[in-house]
């Protein structure tokens, strides 16, 4: 009966809502004894019941995800204390996103990481940071496995190194993707790699599959305090993640299908990173394909990456 | 039905079992085998991954509070116009300081070069030739603007044509984006940054700066 | 026989059961044991289940570790069932063909067992369903992982009609139904190969990280299956022998402990190809067996194991090679133990945890596994023995006939 009504028909849209919480309510009440069976075995709640009855992204209608995302509003609005909105931007139409970073730049002052925190609601602690920074030997050029991950000088940039910061490359030919048991993970129109933080497993398949150390997976509850919440969240972006599920860089997906720069790029104090359309022949990143030598990590494994390094001087 | 036939046939005259001697050379194999196992989970947990002495096992932004991790956003886009660009206000552009002819305007240009004494004796010039001085760039009869070397007057917020003049090619990419920080819109108005902003025209090259710390490390617990 | 098949099943499974839960008091007191620690395995579940993963060491840096292992040890115990099916029904040699049902137990017990490591690896056991066929959305063809569900799912099935139908007919003391028994047990065979084969394709598949990603791998985890299955077995026998009716053969202990040479032998010979590819090429990718076999910077949690794995294999290899050690009960059962701790280590710690040591980055974490990890991994262990016990209590009397069906109590 509701189905023939236009959606911005404001009584239909209230119908619909007040037939979404009454089903809502009897889905509720049906499952209220298995909720407490299982409450007294693993200490679940009726958000147990509901995470099982989820349905993928990719496969809910415009309807139900504008369902599932007011859900989720409101469930951090209780959690936190404070309102979030929750948004599932689509890609745009005619765009491929594609990263830049000049290692002649980078001064390895680790800004980026702690904005990228910021910005895509990192748990604090356990601690998730989805940019790690490599200091490496000038001697030895770019070697990994001589890499240091932790070094902690007073200044940057220290003598004789220098520094490669490493995220999600987004590549064109993701394993992570590939490996994923269940699609909970995948690549969007615009090439970011996103997953689906409700129907993720957990079982850390693409994780082993990431040749880039990329995704990082919330081995307990994810910390975030209130007041360091950043309210501007998308669903396969930067929204509080549960526990037991995967997570990585989504290019910001929040500010960047709105036409904004990531976090990392406002950040950057020194302008080493570079973000644009790889498919727009004049966008900054097409620029500097065309007038640097490029180069990718790892390029002997065929993930083809969209984030390239280049040296600008 | 094959499997009852076997059953039935008789105890074989020798034992298949370990009889006790081979029992005790089990125990003892097996005894070594865990002690082995033992010995190597205990020097093994000694090798641990040592956490930041004394210090906190995560940071967060929040531990920065002398970095604004929110940074105003550049505002959205006027309709219609996407390319536009916005820029902060060059250095020293505090009303105290600027314009320049707010004290320049009476003094009788000094074109001797020297080092200065009376005023201004902060800058030191360490940028490119020994000979470098100021009036190859501030224009000595108006002190509000630069000058490039073909004599055009430009003003301080046009002073990356004048960088221009000898770094042509990090000029062309800064142009670009590629050279310095923009924010704003990838696919809109931007705000850019003078080189001034970034690189003190008197002493370009930058020193080092503050680091933020490394992330916690995983310590295997015991 | 229809009409009667409702309540020839309902009789199976009671005097199945009564079969299983009877017993000496050593059997019982056993079956408790093995209570006691899947109960304390369960309590640590729950509060791994409570606290997150976090609760074990796997990191970032090491996102699989001691429960992947353990699954993929328990893979290759599980195909090794067709080393007992080969020559007992392609050349129908007797003497295998008598025991050749216990293979079929153990694999059922060991999937079951790596099946249960698997749902306590994952994070949100909660989703698993997200993995059945239809149902979820299994992500074929392309996801190895969900290649493994399927076979796995579907050679644990396989073996349970299998016994099923042995037990079955046996406890009817019907003759076993050969057009549709043997075509599944030869099926078995290729299965088994199968499962090992797409287990280790899971790691093989994964170009990140080079340990893996060498083609030495299948052929290296069916050879050590082919080793670790039938030690468990050999044990197996000599137990049934002394507790049971049964009578096992010499004969047949030495034919299973020469094929056992033959397959430690090609794991051995298959280990040094490895070895010798690795460092004679010096490659940065020999960081990883670096790490496995003498450390690094200081990071040595795995070299006594790598070490005392490779000495145990060389050992038993040398046992089961010498015919007077292969007869002589003391050094067969001494070359079991070898061969079973040198492929655990193997197959448990020596291959999952080196290979993302150091991890794609090239951070060296070293990963040592928790006290809640090794309680869960005992648990599980605990289950599938319990399975096994009970799988084999109950069908010694009926293989061998002497025990009464229920249609016999009057």
């Amino acid at each position: 009966m509701t189905s023939h009504r236009h959606p911005d028909d404001p009584h239909g849209g209230e119908e619909s809502c007040g037939g979404l919480d009454r089903r809502e309510f009897l889905r509720q009440t049906g499952l209220v004894t298995m909720a407490g069976v299982a409450a007294l075995s693993c200490g679940c709640t009726p958000a147990f019941i509901e995470d099982l009855l989820r349905t993928r992204f990719t496969r809910l209608s415009p309807r139900k995800l504008d369902a599932v995302l007011r859900g989720l509003e409101a469930d951090y609005a209780t959690r936190y204390g404070r309102a979030v909105s929750v948004k599932a931007t689509p890609a745009l139409d005619g765009v491929e996103f594609g990263y830049g970073l000049d290692l002649s730049r980078c001064i390895g002052c680790r800004r980026c990481v702690y904005a990228c925190v910021h910005e895509n609601n990192q748990s604090r602690d356990p601690q998730i940071q989805w940019i790690q920074v490599l200091s490496m030997d000038r001697q030895r050029g770019i070697s990994l496995e001589h890499a240091d991950h932790y070094y902690d000088p007073q200044q940057v940039p220290e003598a004789d190194r220098f520094y490669i910061p490493i995220a999600c490359q987004q590549c064109r030919n993701p394993s992570c993707v590939r490996a994923c048991p269940v699609k909970a993970t995948w690549q969007e129109p615009d090439g970011i790699v996103v997953i689906d933080y409700d129907w993720c497993i957990g079982c850390r398949c693409c994780m082993a599959a990431c040749p880039y150390g990329a995704r990082h997976f919330n081995w307990a509850e994810p910390a975030i305090p209130t007041a360091e919440l950043n309210p501007d969240t998308h669903y396969l972006g930067n929204r509080p993640r549960p526990k037991g599920v995967v997570e990585k860089c989504t290019f910001c997906i929040h500010h960047t299908r709105e036409g904004r720069y990531p976090a990392c790029v406002e950040i950057c104090p020194v302008g080493a990173r570079k973000f644009g359309n790889l498919l727009d022949e004049e966008s900054e990143i097409r620029y500097l394909m065309r007038e640097k030598q490029v180069f990718v990590l790892k390029e002997e494994l065929n993930t083809r990456p969209r984030f390239y390094y280049f040296y600008a001087t | 039905m094959a499997s009852h036939e076997h059953g039935e046939t008789g105890h074989d005259a020798h034992s298949l079992l370990p009889r006790s001697s081979s029992l005790v050379i089990m125990l003892v194999v097996f005894t070594l085998l865990s002690l082995l196992i033992l010995f190597a989970i205990i020097s093994g947990g000694s090798y641990e991954t040592e956490g930041e002495e004394g210090g906190k096992a995560a940071y967060g932004p929040a531990d920065f509070p002398q970095i604004a991790w929110d940074i105003p956003p550049v505002p959205p886009p006027p309709a219609g116009d996407i390319a536009a660009f916005t820029l902060p206000p060059p250095p020293f552009s505090d009303p105290d300081l600027f314009p320049c002819s707010g004290c320049h305007a009476d003094m009788e240009p000094d074109r001797t070069p020297r080092a200065l004494t009376d005023f201004h004796e902060e800058i030191q010039l360490h940028h490119g030739p020994a000979d470098r001085w100021c009036f190859d760039c501030h224009d000595p009869d108006d002190r509000d603007h630069l000058r490039l070397t073909n004599g055009t007057k430009i003003g301080f917020d046009e002073s990356y044509r004048l960088c221009g003049q000898c770094h042509g090619t990090i000029y062309r990419d800064w142009r670009q984006g590629i050279h310095g920080r923009r924010r704003g819109f990838w696919n809109g108005p931007k705000s850019y940054l003078l080189c001034a902003h970034c690189h003190d025209p008197h002493a370009a090259v930058r020193g080092p700066r503050a680091a933020a710390p490394q992330g916690a490390a995983p310590v295997p617990a015991s | 026989m229809r009409r009667n098949l409702w309540r020839d099943t309902w009789q199976f499974v009671g005097g199945v059961a009564r079969l299983a839960f009877t017993g000496s008091g050593w059997y019982l007191a056993w079956l408790g044991l093995l209570g006691l620690l899947i109960l304390s395995g369960l309590f640590a579940y729950v509060q791994q289940y409570r606290g997150g993963l976090i609760m074990t060491n796997m990191r970032d840096q090491v996102s699989w570790a001691f429960y992947i292992g353990n699954f993929t040890f328990l893979v290759g115990v599980a195909a090794a069932a067709v080393l007992l099916v080969i020559p007992a029904y392609v050349y129908n040699w007797k003497p295998i063909k008598e025991i050749a049902i216990f293979g079929e137990l153990l694999a059922v017990s060991a999937i079951i067992m790596s099946l249960l490591f698997v749902a306590v690896d994952i994070g949100r056991p909660d989703r698993a369903w997200h993995l059945l066929p239809l149902l979820g959305s299994l992500n074929l063809p392309s996801s190895l992982l969900a290649w493994d569900v399927l076979v796995l799912n579907g050679y644990l099935l396989l073996n349970i009609v299998i016994v099923w139908h042995f037990l079955f007919t046996g406890f009817h003391r019907r003759p076993y139904n050969k057009r549709f028994v043997v075509p599944l047990l030869l099926f078995s065979i290729p299965a088994a190969v199968g499962i090992h084969t797409v287990t280790a394709f899971v790691y093989n598949g994964m170009a990140a990280r080079p340990f893996w990603n060498a083609s030495i791998l299948a052929p290296k985890f069916l050879a050590s299956a082919f080793c670790s299955g039938p030690a468990i077995l050999l044990i197996l026998f000599q137990i049934l022998d002394r507790t049971t009716q049964i009578r096992i053969k010499q004969e047949a202990l030495e034919k299973i402990a020469e094929l056992m040479a033959y397959a430690m032998f090609l794991n051995l010979f298959l280990f040094g190809a490895e070895i010798f590819k690795e460092y004679y090429s010096g490659t940065t990718h020999l960081i990883h067996t670096q790490y496995l076999y003498s450390g690094l910077d200081g990071h040595r949690s795995l070299v006594p194991f790598a070490w005392g794995s490779l000495a145990c294999s060389v050992a038993a290899f040398l046992l089961f090679l010498v015919p007077a050690t292969r007869r002589r009960m003391v050094t067969l059962n001494l070359g079991c133990l070898l061969i079973y701790t040198g492929v655990y280590i193997e197959k448990g710690l020596a291959l999952v945890i080196p290979g993302m040591t150091p991890d794609t980055l090239g951070e060296i974490y070293d990963y040592v596994p928790t006290f809640t990890e090794i309680r869960v991994g005992a648990g599980i262990f605990a289950v599938g023995f319990l399975v096994f016990s009970v799988l084999c209590k109950a069908a010694v009397p009926i293989i061998q006939g002497t025990h009464s069906p229920a249609g016999d109590r009057g």
